[in-house]
């Protein structure tokens, strides 16, 4: 076991297993994104209220699930790296920040967008949205704490006390739609209760989860690999390979 | 303890401490996070009278008239407890109809009328077919009293 996690978290053998693994993330994602684009816009039913609106829910619900589960897979690796001193564990959270920034991003753009006509509203600062947002501007200054640092050392160290400190948020920002009256509606599938969604809905709704799902394992492959080769640019290991 | 047990021991006591001093903050905040006041509030008192707040409800059935020739709206807002009216001028979200869930921001006359600014609907967590809709219909009218009920305990 623990010869496994030292094999691992050696960067050549890291950098190329990453390498063997990406295409078995980006294909299969490339196919359900696909799939569950059409199901979600073309044969999806359209719904009782809001019509064909609603189908912006196949990109905000995703992303705004990943903007979370993003987070806590940054904090735990930050974590990681900071109690057992892994680098890999480091690359690994500076890695991930960008996406989640990205889905964080795209889960507010989305939402505002469907808040105009449905709301009557871009933006509203209730807990939901608020939460979200901070939720954004956490990865934006744990992105912006890795780069006033020149030495990667300390700015690891640094870094992944804000990303393990801003882990707080990711229970109140689900969990604010149900502690405080919000404009935001409560949830329709994260809970214990059955979903409160028709299942011709929701079937292209777990789908595209699962692309965005298998798209975030691309993406960490890829920039993981890219993140090795910047700390070890100097590294014999490289030179050898080339 | 070990570096690496003390180091684990640090990273849980940061999470542990700023968790506690979070909910603290929280619990601190709570009146100012409620983004709207249910009407049952609103007749209790509690809501603020000399600065502009939000009240959330349903419009109720058959409450919603126009003044013919302008903009504006009178609407009934209720938490099936109590009820408040409210009148507004301008356009209003897709979303809005009788029996819908609404918030409504302004402020309370002294005659008890809610001066509104700026009315946004409230979509639920529901979503489904318009057929399914219609085969629910005596279900709905439950789920809908007991989504107010939720709306007055806040």
């Amino acid at each position: 076991m623990w010869l496994w996690i030292h094999k691992f978290g050696s960067p050549p053998h890291a950098y190329r297993l990453l390498g063997k693994l990406a295409p078995w993330f980006g294909w299969p994602a490339l196919g359900l994104i696909l799939l569950a684009t059409w199901w979600g816009l073309v044969k999806a039913p359209a719904d009782y209220q809001q019509g064909d609106a609603f189908r912006i829910l196949y990109v905000h619900a995703p992303s705004a699930w990943m903007s979370m589960f993003t987070y806590v897979v940054m904090a735990v690796a930050a974590g990681i790296g900071l109690i057992w001193r892994i680098k890999l564990a480091h690359a690994a959270a500076a890695a991930a920040a960008p996406i989640g920034a990205a889905f964080t991003f795209l889960a507010l753009v989305t939402g505002s967008i469907w808040g105009k006509p449905m709301w009557g509203t871009w933006w509203v600062w209730d807990a939901r949205l608020t939460s979200e947002l901070l939720l954004l501007f956490l990865y934006l200054g744990y992105m912006a704490l890795r780069a006033s640092f020149d030495d990667p050392q300390r700015a690891d160290r640094a870094s992944a006390v804000l990303a393990i400190v801003g882990v707080i948020n990711v229970p109140i920002i689900h969990y604010s739609v149900v502690w405080w009256s919000t404009l935001h509606q409560a949830a329709s599938v994260t809970k214990l209760d059955k979903p409160s969604i028709a299942l011709p809905m929701l079937i292209p709704l777990f789908i595209m989860i699962a692309g965005f799902q298998l798209y975030f394992g691309w993406l960490i492959c890829r920039r993981l690999r890219a993140e090795i080769l910047r700390r070890e640019r100097n590294a014999s290991w490289l030179k050898e390979a080339n | 303890m070990t570096p690496r047990q003390k180091r684990m021991v640090t990273v849980a006591a940061i999470l542990v401490g700023v968790g506690i001093a979070t909910a603290f903050a929280l619990q601190a905040f709570q009146k100012n996070l409620l983004y709207y006041y249910s009407p049952s509030q609103v007749k209790s008192g509690e809501a603020p009278t000399s600065r502009s707040f939000r009240v959330g409800g349903l419009v109720e059935n058959g409450s919603l008239k126009r003044e013919p020739g302008s903009l504006e709206v009178r609407f009934t807002l209720t938490d099936f407890a109590q009820e408040v009216g409210v009148s507004y001028t301008g356009v209003l979200p897709d979303l809005f109809r009788e029996g819908q869930g609404v918030i409504a921001r302004g402020k309370l006359r002294d005659d008890g009328t809610f001066v509104a600014e700026e009315v946004l609907a409230k979509h639920d967590e529901n979503y489904m077919p318009p057929e399914v809709k219609q085969s629910l219909k005596p279900h709905a009218q439950a789920t809908g009293a007991t989504q107010a009920a939720g709306q007055g305990s806040t």
